[in-house]
């Protein structure tokens, strides 16, 4: 059973981590590098709970081996404020009260996230498709959807 | 005495009597005093019930006063989500 | 202790009650930095995991677990030959749930467990240990476990209430009511008699089931779980391990979900057991199959209603018959699904019965509401069919027959100041009500009510040296509940919300908590804030008297201060929170407040809810257009998490109406144990979900606040359907809606 060593970016941060052939990026991220911020709800790629960047794409970090990320970046929930200042996403989410139980809520905001960087000025249609794998049990969405575009549209007019 | 209503599983237990008559001034003293009077409620009484006094809905508490106009009924008890 | 002499309720001008503070746990949330049931971890500690049943009914004959004691990296093993007799019944049923005993009853049942140095020695040691089962018959179906010759789960678990000659599965029978059934339906224009069936669902919580445990051999014990209330965690491991309450602290993580799923244990009492053996701390974390196949879920059910309506659309009589499976153990909600079928409206001739089964299927979990929604489903649905049939408005049918204040319930008592009229009538004038329709396209209303409950609580209130107040409650925050306690305490002493944190206590900080369920925490839990603000506040204008010199009845509170209560008490300026705060120590030490109560006098609350669909006549697929939440608050405390709540509800309620089922095999083992095939609602499966808040009081309440969680989802199963009827011109009585039924149905119209 001999690990595989990668080398990695995560955050911006390097890292380096041994892990078995079989193991998930979520399994290192959570159980190897301490970022418990990254949940798993399911482990088959169905909540999107564990949802984080590689290289810029959004993936759910169950359905990556953690010897994938070798001389990529990978970027979590983590990683999103910048020092004191929480991303638009970060408080818009706080000040609409788009979580409840705030389960679903590091992979909702990793997601979109990607979503905004691709499409800053989104509809409603296209922010819930592109969430759509991404559960979320307490709010029925409407909070969700209503902070995603209020955080789109404080983005467009700073920039 | 207060005037007891209780549902119909519990009716049936005493010969269908929806309506009983209790000497009791708490919520205490009634549930005794139903078991006393009543030893075929027993079994339900064992595993609680809830009672609706004047409408709000009380569990536990012994000492919660009963009037003697008060409305009390024994309802089966009640668990959430 | 008279709360009733406190009631000053609706004419009260709040400061910040009814405002939307930020939550001051938001940050933590917001950032991955909160940590929920799978997020701690310990030194030393094993990673525990459990062996489950592949059989739906069987006996175990023997678990030889010598091959897996030997592996290298397996540190214990534990059976249910480890565990003691539980005396209670229910708390031996749960020890059974956690861990079979002579028969395994459903597919996933839990029959032994390791604790391993690391997740893949513990998978390996699953397969080393040897079950012998002797598979027996198995029943799934409600209808199929009551009938004579079904395979028995159960002897004698029958209760007094059960005829003689029933099925051994059938655990209770009960019934409510008044009048004369006969007498009303004889009155009615048209009796109409329909039979109703929905499947079980689950709570679907995004956090699966975790825990850590650590105990030693002197019998203390440490456990971190996500739960909905800690202290019944406590109670209930405690009972089975046979330990002192006192002895065993639980600290209750960050909950990621419950909905009812989490009033109840089933890695704890395992995870102490194998901590308990291996001598270290073992963490468990369940897999989302094992949390379809073992948790929750709800009752499935099937249901005969009968109601007379007169053409002009009086209910003259309503009966209804409800039965019940709630799984392997006695349980099922079939009682208040009894209580509540008919509880929002006004009859002279009512009566319901309801038959508690068990099944081999995972033993019921409550899920907000429990038994609710189901029976509101049969009923709402029957009355929308009659009204229809005569041609009335279904609302105008709701109005005529609505309970109100001095309506007796249909489960008995009397009804307060009620709140189902005015959902009604807002309803009614509501745009949404008029809106027009497209091809394909209908609408739906239906009516929901929930008793809400209080229970055991303990808060207490400190005031820190530079005035600042740390509140300590007891009940997990599942959705923005540190928010409106923050905001009742400095409601009640005067000051601004941001000097006050509220924090969720261990089990050894506080007496006893009832479990976050029932709708209950905003209502007791505030309650008991406002009364332990309510004794801070005594205890400063006692320092303040004595400082002043002056009688301690002559001093009042207002706005955040100590004053004279009038001319004659003495000229002295206000001293406020902070100035006392600051000598607390040289007028007598340390200032709090605190309050325990068996919080009783919960106030029940009702909803209307109205839904817009369009079903595709190809395909048989339904999707919601529109929906409109209208609920009696009592007194919003926080209406951003109010308005959370009402989404949330009819959010699950829709699943529960359209997609969401657990599918049983002929081998009784459950076929769609995973989120792609138990399909939640997604984003993109719903419009936005419109809230109107009202506020009718609670008079049993300092500030008027019933519990707003759980009715939420009672009425949208009905809605749901109503519409989805209205839109295809077919009447579908068994739930989920699924695309193929609704096929089915539109091609025999």
């Amino acid at each position: 059973m001999s690990k595989i060593h990668v080398t990695t970016t995560v955050n911006g941060d390097p890292v380096e981590f041994l892990c078995e052939a079989s193991e998930s990026l979520l399994d290192v991220l959570r159980d190897r590098l301490s970022l418990t911020g990254s949940k798993e709800g399911c482990g088959t790629g169905d909540c999107g709970a564990c949802s984080v960047t590689v290289g810029g794409r959004l993936v759910c970090s169950c359905l990556v081996l953690g010897a994938e990320v070798e001389g990529r970046s990978v970027e979590t929930i983590e990683g999103m404020a910048e020092g004191e200042t929480l991303h638009p996403l970060q408080r818009m989410f706080i000040k609409h009260a788009a979580l409840q139980c705030g389960i679903c809520t590091p992979g909702i905001l990793v997601a979109a996230k990607s979503l905004l960087e691709r499409n800053p000025d989104p509809t409603e249609e296209e922010v819930r498709y592109w969430l759509a794998g991404n559960l979320c049990r307490c709010t029925g969405y409407d909070k969700i959807i209503r902070a995603v575009l209020a955080a789109a549209a404080e983005m467009r007019e700073a920039s | 005495m207060v005037q007891v209503r209780l549902w119909g599983s519990l009716a049936s237990a005493i010969g269908d009597q929806t309506e009983v008559e209790i000497e009791a001034g708490t919520l205490g003293e009634l549930l005794e005093g139903l078991a006393e009077r009543y030893p075929a409620l027993r079994p339900q009484l064992d595993r609680g019930v809830s009672v609706a006094i004047d409408g709000l809905l009380y569990n536990d508490s012994w000492f919660t006063p009963i009037k003697e106009d008060s409305e009390v009924v024994l309802l089966a008890r009640l668990e959430g989500g | 202790m008279a709360l009733g002499s406190k009631r000053d309720t609706s004419k009260r001008d709040f400061k910040i009650v009814g405002t939307r503070p930020l939550r001051p746990d938001g940050i933590d949330k917001v950032t991955g930095r909160a940590r929920y049931g799978a997020d701690m971890s310990a030194p030393g500690m094993l990673v525990g995991l459990v062996l489950r049943s592949p059989h739906a009914h069987a006996r175990i004959k023997s678990i030889d677990t010598s091959r897996a004691e030997a592996l290298t990296g397996v540190h214990a093993v534990v059976t249910r030959a480890d565990f003691g007799d539980v005396e209670d019944a229910a708390t031996a049923d749960t020890l059974d749930n956690c861990m079979a005993g002579a028969k395994a009853l459903y597919d996933g049942h839990a029959v032994a467990a390791v604790a391993a140095a690391s997740d893949a020695v513990a998978k390996q040691a699953l397969k080393l240990i040897e079950v012998e089962y002797e598979p027996l018959p198995h029943v799934t179906d409600v209808d199929e476990a009551m009938a004579p010759g079904a395979p028995v789960l159960h002897e004698g678990r029958t209760d007094e209430t059960v005829p003689q000659g029933m099925s051994a599965n059938v655990i209770s029978r009960c019934q409510f009511g008044h009048g004369d059934i006969e007498a009303g339906l004889a009155k009615a224009d048209r009796v109409l008699k329909r039979t109703y069936r929905t499947e079980a669902t689950h709570q679907g919580y995004i956090e699966p089931h975790a825990c850590l445990a650590s105990m030693g051999p002197d019998g203390q014990a440490d456990l971190w779980c996500c739960t909905q209330g800690h202290y019944m965690v406590r109670n209930t491991c405690a009972a089975i391990l046979g330990l002192e309450q006192g002895k065993l602290r639980v600290t209750a993580s960050e909950i990621g979900g419950g909905f009812g799923g989490k009033t109840t244990v089933f890695l704890e009492p395992v995870a102490l057991m194998l901590s308990k053996k291996a001598g270290r701390p073992v963490k468990m974390v369940m897999t989302r199959s094992e949390v379809l196949r073992a948790t929750g879920p709800t009752a499935s059910s099937s249901i005969d209603v009968r109601i007379g309506m007169t053409k002009d659309g009086r209910i003259t009589a309503g009966f209804a018959e409800l039965r019940y499976q709630g799984g392997a153990y006695p349980g099922s909600p079939v009682n208040m699904g009894a209580m509540s079928a008919f509880a929002p409206y006004d009859l002279e001739n009512v009566r319901t019965i309801g038959w508690d089964v068990v099944t081999n299927r995972p033993r019921q979990a409550a899920y907000r509401a429990p038994g609710a929604p189901i029976a509101a489903f049969a009923v709402e649905s029957a009355i929308d069919e009659l009204a229809k049939g005569f041609g009335l408005d279904p609302l105008e049918v709701r109005l005529k027959n609505a309970a109100r204040e001095g309506t007796r319930a249909s489960y008995g008592p009397t009804y307060r100041a009620i709140g189902l009229e005015a959902t009604l009538r807002t309803a009614k004038d509501h745009p949404h009500w008029t809106a027009p329709l497209g091809p394909n396209q209908g609408r739906g209303v239906a009516c929901g009510f929930w008793f809400n409950f209080g229970g055991d609580t303990c808060v207490s209130l400190n005031i820190t040296p530079d005035g600042t107040v740390t509140l300590t409650e007891g009940n997990p925050d599942i959705g923005g509940s540190r928010a409106s306690m923050s905001m009742m305490a400095a409601e009640e002493l005067g000051i601004p919300y941001d000097k006050v944190r509220t924090v969720i206590a261990d089990t050894g900080s506080l007496g006893q908590n009832e479990v976050t369920d029932g709708s209950r925490v905003t209502f007791a839990v505030g309650l008991a804030t406002i009364e332990a603000a309510r004794a801070a506040k005594r205890e400063m204008c006692r320092r303040a008297a004595k400082v002043w010199g002056i009688d301690e009845e002559a001093v009042v509170w207002e706005d955040g201060a100590a004053k004279p209560s009038g001319p004659n008490a003495g000229e002295f300026p206000p001293m406020t929170l902070e100035e006392i705060a600051a000598i607390a120590s040289n007028t007598g030490g340390p200032i709090a407040g605190h309050f325990e109560v068996n919080a009783e006098g919960a106030g029940v609350s009702f909803a209307t809810h109205m839904v817009d669909t369009e079903v595709d006549p190809e395909t048989g697929a339904v999707r919601v257009l529109r929906y409109t939440v209208f609920q009696d608050a009592g007194k919003a405390v926080h209406p951003d998490y109010v308005e959370g709540q009402f989404q949330g509800g009819a959010a699950q309620g829709i699943g529960w109406a359209l997609n969401e089922e657990y599918i049983y095999g002929e081998d009784g083992t459950l076929q769609n144990p995973g989120f792609l095939d138990y399909r939640i609602p997604v984003a993109s499966d719903l419009p936005m979900i419109d809230t109107v808040i009202l506020e009718i009081p609670n008079p049993g309440h300092p500030y008027g606040v019933r519990g707003v969680g759980e009715t939420s989802i009672v009425p949208p199963l009905a809605a749901v359907a109503n519409s989805v009827s209205d839109a295809s011109g077919v009447r579908l009585t068994d739930l989920p809606l699924s695309p193929p039924k609704v096929l089915a149905a539109i091609q025999s119209r």
